[in-house]
């Protein structure tokens, strides 16, 4: 639970509610973005951005290179697939 | 070196690893030991397990595996109370998967899903919401586990079902400090450290402050450190320069994602949904003064141990496990009666051996490879 996933922000969903899309290693699913908005960085801003992604929540905002290198370090771990798996099917079942 | 090539970078991984066997000597002169270095993090345990970290060290430097491992460090009697919870016949009871096979004194939520309770496993405590969305005649718990770093997301779930005035949704709360559990490990007599490694998403909440006075009463250096194998071997090289140089201080190796100060909506939330409890039983460990939070009054309609009577037991470990010690970092997880034979992934006994962050299941593995196999 404490693994975190490198997302890319495709949209926003709810400024008010701060939610975003947010497609994190293929999978497309509702993330909270609360963590990482303020005044220099409104909601409608985020979008491109890349976020590392925990339980749902996007914690902090995180450079394109920093985010291939994890994922790809994920990836060859292994330790990404239960997390995604549990992600998809929580959005299967939410949707 | 098979394991070394593993690595991303296996030329920086040689890198570090000279820089590190230079200054290990230097480092550790003085003591009739090796050099004891606590990483806090299961996360950290899983990587320097996975990728043979501890054998390619030199012999000055010994890891030291701290209670990091938010569901190995809940106590039996916990999860007694969450069972017992799940069992409400209007509860829908929703959890992280790494929580479902966590040995209670009778059995786990795996065992009383499959008994009929309703159990259901989220990835999100957000999913918990959505849930009790969907089912208004029922009263949709969430078992919230975790240091800081999974804190927020609770926190702000709570403030997201009170927006929307949804009634049915609460917390069974098991949320853990990291800095009241640092100090009761400075301060258990039988353990010996030399310095730490410090949690790297934990921080990214709470930032470097709270960490001060690591260096400046217990004169000990802590660097944060990402989760990459070469984010480790640098932080240890950072922690021995530290200590060749008569150094404690807190630094930062993982400055990409952590920042000084933390991050300031994370750490609004939880102070506005959670307050300290005085205590929190943590197994292995016993009580450690102010290491837990539970919902602030203001939330008490979000707090499931307010809606439900729990039996709140307390219970010992089986007498066989020994979790407790190697939770201390007194014990190797392979010294312990039961490891491998009646305590297994597959079996566990003691919550080390449930999650991928546990010492033991990490140990058991990854543990086994013969260094002679990494370092030829």
């Amino acid at each position: 639970m404490c693994l975190g996933i490198p997302g890319k922000i495709i949209e926003i969903t709810s400024t008010e509610n701060k939610l975003a899309r947010v497609d994190v290693a293929g999978v497309k699913r509702q993330i909270n973005i609360a963590c990482i908005v303020d005044d220099d960085h409104p909601p409608e801003s985020c979008v491109g951005d890349w976020v590392l992604v925990h339980v749902g929540f996007a914690m902090v905002r995180i450079n394109e290179e920093e985010a291939t290198r994890t994922l790809e370090l994920l990836r060859k771990m292994g330790e990404m697939q239960d997390e995604i798996k549990a992600m998809q099917k929580s959005e299967e079942d939410n949707s | 070196m098979k394991y070394v090539d593993e690595f991303r970078d296996p030329e920086q991984a040689r890198k570090w690893l000279g820089k590190i066997s230079a200054l290990a000597k230097l480092a550790q002169a003085g003591k009739d030991r090796p050099l004891h270095i606590m990483e806090v993090c299961g996360g950290h345990t899983h990587t320097i397990f996975r990728y043979g970290i501890k054998q390619m060290l030199p012999q000055e430097i010994e890891l030291v595996h701290g209670p990091g491992c938010p569901v190995c460090v809940l106590p039996m009697g916990r999860v007694d109370d969450c069972v017992a919870l799940a069992e409400h016949p209007e509860v829908i009871l929703t959890t992280f998967g790494d929580a479902m096979r966590v040995p209670g004194s009778q059995k786990s939520l795996h065992q009383a899903k499959a008994e009929g309770a309703d159990v259901r496993m989220v990835y999100s405590p957000t999913d918990a919401l959505s849930i009790a969305r969907k089912h208004p005649d029922k009263e949709v718990v969430f078992f919230a586990l975790g240091f800081e770093t999974t804190m927020p997301s609770t926190a702000l779930t709570v403030l997201q079902a009170e927006e929307e005035g949804i009634g049915n949704f609460s917390l069974f709360c098991n949320h853990i400090t990291i800095i009241p559990t640092i100090k009761a490990i400075l301060d258990s007599p039988d353990l010996q450290l030399d310095g730490f490694l410090g949690p790297g998403h934990v921080s990214m909440i709470i930032g470097q402050h709270p960490y001060s006075f690591i260096a400046k009463q217990y004169k000990k250096p802590l660097v944060i450190s990402g989760f990459e194998p070469l984010d480790i071997l640098q932080s240890i090289w950072m922690i021995l320069s530290q200590l060749k140089e008569h150094r404690h201080e807190i630094e930062n190796q993982y400055g990409r994602i952590v920042q000084s100060e933390g991050n300031h909506n994370a750490l609004s939330a939880i102070e506005k949904v959670f307050e300290v409890r005085e205590f929190f039983e943590w197994r292995g460990l016993g009580s450690i003064e102010h290491s837990g939070v539970r919902v602030r009054e203001g939330y008490a309609r979000y707090d499931a141990e307010r809606k439900f009577s729990i039996p709140n037991l307390k219970i010992a470990d089986p007498k066989s496990c020994q979790c407790g010690e190697v939770l201390r970092g007194t014990l190797k997880p392979k010294d312990c009666k039961v490891f491998g034979t009646t305590c297994k992934p597959e079996t566990p006994l003691g919550a080390l051996m449930v999650s991928t962050e546990g010492a033991c299941a990490a140990y058991y593995s990854y543990g086994q490879i013969d260094s002679n196999q990494i370092i030829s």
